[in-house]
């Protein structure tokens, strides 16, 4: 189910000074994505997934062009606004997972709570329930070196879960894993995406992920190619 | 969870780096205790010295002697309250390895000018005045010999080896003990009767070591060793005035510039542990840079990592200075009762112990500033590699 439009990129222009050269890698993009969406960006290597991601995430900005979140500016904040505004909008899930190796799983899920207000106990608990969303209750002491592929992303999806973000934003989050567990993680997100209303949007090279999604984008030297409604 | 907690956990991310680090910094701060205590009480006792008084001193050099008669004319001098005089022996006690400072003086003026800074029993000062083949000894040098009054101690001397009579010692009745009215005056000391040493020596008679006076106020210091200095102008000894305070110093640098060779050790091995504990810990961060990045992407605020970082450097710095002073404390205080006060006042003061915090926390702040100003600066993109 999808609503008003989340995010919305208008004439966004992404380039890079690499030495001597300019590179373009977006020109005059547009796209909206509608609240509740779950979208899947596949595309060559270089064709942009990454960047368009990271503009997504509020950890690049655009050359030009604007990116409105909820109707809000994203473009335009200072890099303090910008953190403030992905601890309390945006959740990451990577493909290598990247929890930290010295915190136990559930330390892992609260850092994200040490940015706000909630007392010990409320973090405590939310901490728990997370942990339980992602069926990895009994492993909150293990630390990630303890824990096998799939169970180390599911810890990253209950840390990108915790501060109950609207958009989430996934960088090739089975491509580190076997099938099976792949298919698992997919299923979670897409019961995120059903159950919970969460936007997410994932890149991806792998035609079976994207077809947990309800759309693919297909992304080429910086341009959509075609866009297809899977579910 | 807290910041505290993350930063525990990254700094003993790598349990033996983190100790060796910690092994370094806690070396360099025993040696800065132990060392800042010494030149602390060194320079304590010489600051302790009177204000109005002065000592009087060859020109040329305060190992040459003046002549006697000098005491008389000096003591004359308008603004002149107390005269005194002694004179350098070189005594030690049955080994010439057993050094003692021994000053041959008048009983009577030299107690007279130093009566605020040493206590003696009245009966034992008398006792000291009227024998003249007594001494008093300094509460140190009779702990360390355990000499009473009463016990009869040969002296000898490095300098006046042959006495008049064909015999090398100086048979010296301990008379009385001496005791530090100020905790930095140092008792390791013994004085004999100068008219006993003066009859007794083979050379220099009628000389005396240098001249100690008290002026009646510190305002009047300057015009009274004007007044000495140019009244012995142009003469076969002339004379170098000054305040004891300065006296001191002078003499402690016969034993070389104590404070700079501290400074020099000190700061060496500070040296070594900002080289070592710097790049340490610009490795450490170096190797976290893709969690860093992890933290920033989830919305920790550059600034509260750059405090993460530099709180990191400054814990470590406090877990291997803090224990390094507590030790540098405990050799000090065995090093003052081994040395039965030759170095008084010596202890890990408060403000060698404060300086010593000031310099962990500045360590801390000086080798985790440029990991700390990479981990603020550093762009996410970048670092995760995601262009």
């Amino acid at each position: 189910m999808t609503g008003q439009t989340l995010i919305h990129l208008q004439d966004v222009s992404k380039r890079f000074v690499k030495g001597k050269d300019t590179i373009t890698i977006f020109d005059h993009l547009g796209l909206s994505i509608p609240a509740g969406d779950f979208v899947a960006v596949m595309g060559p290597s270089g064709s942009g997934k990454t960047t368009l991601l990271n503009l997504l995430g509020g950890i690049d900005q655009p050359t030009e062009g604007s990116i409105t979140f909820d109707g809000g500016r994203v473009d335009t904040l200072t890099e303090g606004q910008l953190a403030r505004w992905r601890a309390h909008n945006v959740g990451f899930i990577f493909q290598f997972y990247n929890l930290m190796p010295t915190l136990s799983a559930a330390r892992n899920v609260e850092l994200p709570l040490l940015l706000t207000s909630f007392s010990r106990a409320e973090r405590k608990r939310r901490v728990e329930a997370a942990l339980s969303l992602v069926g990895l209750a009994e492993r909150a002491d293990h630390y990630p070196r303890e824990m096998s592929g799939g169970q180390q992303q599911r810890v990253a999806i209950a840390r990108a879960l915790i501060s109950d973000p609207k958009l989430l934003l996934c960088d090739e989050p089975t491509g580190d894993l076997d099938r099976t567990t792949a298919d698992e993680i997919l299923a979670m997100l897409r019961l995120l995406n059903q159950e919970m209303g969460k936007t997410i949007v994932m890149v991806t090279h792998d035609p079976e992920a994207a077809k947990y999604a309800r759309r693919t984008l297909h992304l080429d030297k910086g341009r959509f190619t075609e866009r297809e409604l899977v579910a | 969870m807290s910041d505290l907690y993350l930063l525990w956990r990254n700094l003993f991310r790598r349990k033996l780096r983190t100790f060796l680090m910690m092994l370094a910094i806690f070396v360099a701060f025993v040696i800065y205790g132990v060392l800042g205590s010494i030149n602390y009480a060194f320079e304590h006792g010489v600051d302790s010295s009177a204000d109005n008084r002065l000592v009087v001193v060859n020109k040329i050099t305060f190992i040459q002697p003046l002549p006697y008669a000098y005491v008389g004319k000096i003591a004359a001098i308008k603004g002149v309250k107390n005269i005194t005089f002694a004179n350098w022996f070189g005594g030690y006690y049955q080994d010439a390895r057993n050094q003692i400072g021994t000053f041959a003086v008048d009983p009577e003026s030299y107690l007279r000018i130093y009566r605020d800074d040493l206590r003696i029993d009245p009966a034992q000062r008398d006792a000291f005045i009227h024998d003249r083949t007594s001494m008093v000894v300094g509460e140190a040098i009779a702990t360390k010999y355990g000499w009473k009054v009463g016990d009869r101690i040969p002296i000898n001397s490095n300098i006046f080896t042959n006495k008049a009579d064909g015999s090398h010692t100086w048979e010296l009745t301990v008379a009385g003990i001496a005791y530090a009215a100020k905790e930095s005056f140092n008792t390791s000391f013994i004085i004999f009767q100068y008219e006993n040493f003066n009859e007794s020596k083979t050379f220099g008679k009628d000389t005396v070591g240098w001249i100690t006076l008290e002026t009646d106020s510190a305002a009047v210091n300057d015009t009274v060793a004007a007044t000495i200095d140019d009244m012995f102008a142009n003469s076969t000894a002339e004379t170098n005035t000054q305040s004891e305070k300065a006296f001191g110093k002078a003499f402690l640098a016969q034993l070389g510039n104590i404070a700079l060779i501290i400074t020099l050790v000190v700061g060496a091995a500070f040296a070594t542990i900002l080289m070592i504990v710097g790049n340490t810990m610009v490795m450490a961060v170096r190797e976290r840079t893709k969690e860093i990045a992890v933290l920033k992407t989830l919305g920790f605020p550059s600034w509260r990592i750059w405090r993460q970082v530099l709180g990191e450097s400054v814990l470590l710095s406090l877990l291997g200075g803090v224990p390094g002073l507590l030790v540098a404390g405990l050799l000090v205080a065995l090093l003052s009762k081994v040395a039965s006060g030759a170095i008084p006042g010596l202890a890990l003061t408060l403000p060698v112990a404060g300086l010593g915090v000031a310099f962990m926390l500045l360590l801390g702040v000086v080798t985790g500033f440029l990991p700390a100003w990479n981990a603020l600066r550093l762009n996410i993109v970048t670092a995760l590699g995601r262009l």
